[in-house]
């Protein structure tokens, strides 16, 4: 089979082709993998804003009387503390806490909840959640009614605000507004997966060229530019966000990946609870710890991690980082060994190069 | 961009003949298709290089690409400057993007000529 004819193309593909993008297979669909080149678009984020294409991400929405009950089961985050209008960022995980996805969930209404998934993990987790579901609640993938745009940087809220006719300034964090736009609507959260202040914009796809055409020329004295996935990583990875696959899978819990945060031990039974109570009480055995290369050399995954010559663990996620213009790289260390400035060695291609254990995040946005 | 004076290899990287010496570097169809450089590691001045060995690494943002040696011979230069300046590849891969310059031994009889180079590009370029 010709695996051309049977990747997925999102409403945007005539976009990415008339911004000149190269275009790869990414989780079944042709995905934008960069337009200009990874590190111009890498530093037009961190300085104005991009504009990135993510229709490939997963919409499930979950609805009914007992819904809220249900995903409170079924996530180690508080969904009772999200009021209508909030997102929250959290997980489905298996009995062992470990994770079977990593999403946001957007409460639409009282007993509606829209949830954001990985594009590779869409199918497994609606799956995971009809194997589990009961009571008065309900499951349907609304991927294919979904196109999804990110408008990230500095600048995003600018942008957005002209785009709109209207300020943004007052949308906090993790909220959402409902946009009405052309006899349709935009929902419009203040979240994304750069390290910087953004917007992601869902819509339904047969406006998504328009909407991206108007974006593009509205924030074109600003700066902005079309960004491929290849920056998208590289962004992330500054800012410590998580990638399913590479470091977070069903091996790891959210205490082993730092994420404490959306784990709620205490609002409740929920599934992978008893595990993760455990690994509290135990102590996690390993952390995801973030390396800096401080010789020449750039950590890739899959590269061992060594200590006085042992191996004690394999880069997850690794790249040249432009903000830094070092290699930076997180890995799976044993406790012991994850304390910020603690020496040790990546393995590339057979040579052992230094690096040391750094703070994570890498890069933090500067306030204001 | 293909410069009608250069030797050219299946792996995409260029030779400038010049007497018994051959300057190297790799070919703007192959720094196109890897995007931007971050990191250049070269052989030292000095070094002997066989003919289908790696001689060099060189990354962009997402990917790792082996450089081989075309020739045999003796590294008697090497292009310090893309140590701390890797983008100068993608800038002007056959100018300052210049990687190292090597006195021949032997090797070298399969290298393609300009059009032959344009060809094998327009045939898919896969080695």
């Amino acid at each position: 089979m010709d695996p051309e004819t049977t990747l997925r193309r999102t409403s945007l593909h005539a976009e990415h082709v008339r911004h000149g993008a190269r275009l790869v297979p990414f989780a079944g669909w042709e995905m934008p993998i960069q337009y200009r080149g990874v590190l111009a678009e890498h530093a037009a984020v961190r300085a104005s804003a991009g504009l990135f294409d993510v229709s490939h991400m997963g919409e499930l929405e979950v609805y009914g009387a007992e819904a809220e009950a249900f995903l409170q089961e079924m996530t180690p985050n508080n969904v009772s503390r999200l009021a209508t209008g909030q997102a929250q960022y959290t997980a489905l995980l298996t009995a062992e806490g470990t994770f079977v996805d990593d999403l946001l969930i957007y409460r639409l209404a009282a007993g509606r909840f829209l949830l954001v998934v990985n594009a590779a993990n869409t199918a497994g987790d609606l799956a995971w959640i009809r194997k589990h579901i009961h009571g008065e609640v309900q499951v349907r993938d609304l991927s294919g009614e979904y196109a999804l745009l990110a408008l990230q940087g500095p600048r995003a809220a600018g942008i957005l605000g002209r785009f709109l006719g209207k300020e943004l300034q007052d949308l906090g964090s993790f909220r959402f507004t409902m946009e009405p736009m052309d006899g349709s609507t935009l929902l419009i959260s203040r979240t994304g997966y750069t390290g910087e202040d953004g917007f992601e914009i869902y819509l339904p796809p047969a406006m998504a060229p328009s909407v991206w055409q108007r974006l593009m020329d509205e924030g074109e004295r600003d700066g902005l530019v079309p960004v491929g996935l290849g920056a998208r990583d590289t962004l992330r990875l500054e800012a410590a966000l998580p990638l399913y696959g590479q470091d977070i899978d069903m091996t790891r819990t959210p205490l082993e990946a730092g994420l404490n945060f959306i784990v709620k031990l205490t609002k409740g039974e929920f599934m992978g609870r008893e595990a993760l109570v455990r690994q509290k009480e135990e102590g996690v055995g390993h952390r995801l710890t973030g390396l800096a290369v401080t010789q020449r050399g750039i950590a890739r995954p899959g590269y061992p991690v060594r200590v006085a010559g042992r191996e004690v663990g394999v880069v997850t996620s690794g790249t040249h980082s432009p903000t830094l213009g070092r290699a930076i790289g997180m890995a799976y260390l044993p406790v012991a060994h994850a304390e910020p400035g603690t020496k040790l060695t990546v393995v590339i291609r057979g040579n052992e190069v230094e690096a040391e254990v750094v703070p994570l995040p890498f890069y933090r946005r500067p306030p204001g | 961009m293909v410069p009608e004076d250069l030797k050219y290899t299946r792996e995409h990287e260029w030779l400038r003949m010049e007497g018994d010496t051959a300057t190297i570097g790799i070919t703007d169809h192959a720094q196109e298709e890897m995007g931007d450089l971050v990191f250049v590691e070269l052989p030292a001045e000095g070094d002997s290089l066989a003919t289908g060995k790696v001689l060099g690494t060189v990354e962009s943002v997402k990917a790792v690409s082996e450089l081989f040696a075309p020739v045999d011979g003796e590294v008697v230069a090497v292009n310090a400057a893309l140590i701390d300046r890797p983008e100068l590849v993608n800038q002007d891969p056959y100018g300052e993007g210049w990687m190292l310059r090597v006195r021949m031994a032997g090797g070298g009889e399969d290298l393609m000529n300009a059009a032959e180079y344009q060809s094998y590009l327009q045939d898919g370029g896969d080695a």
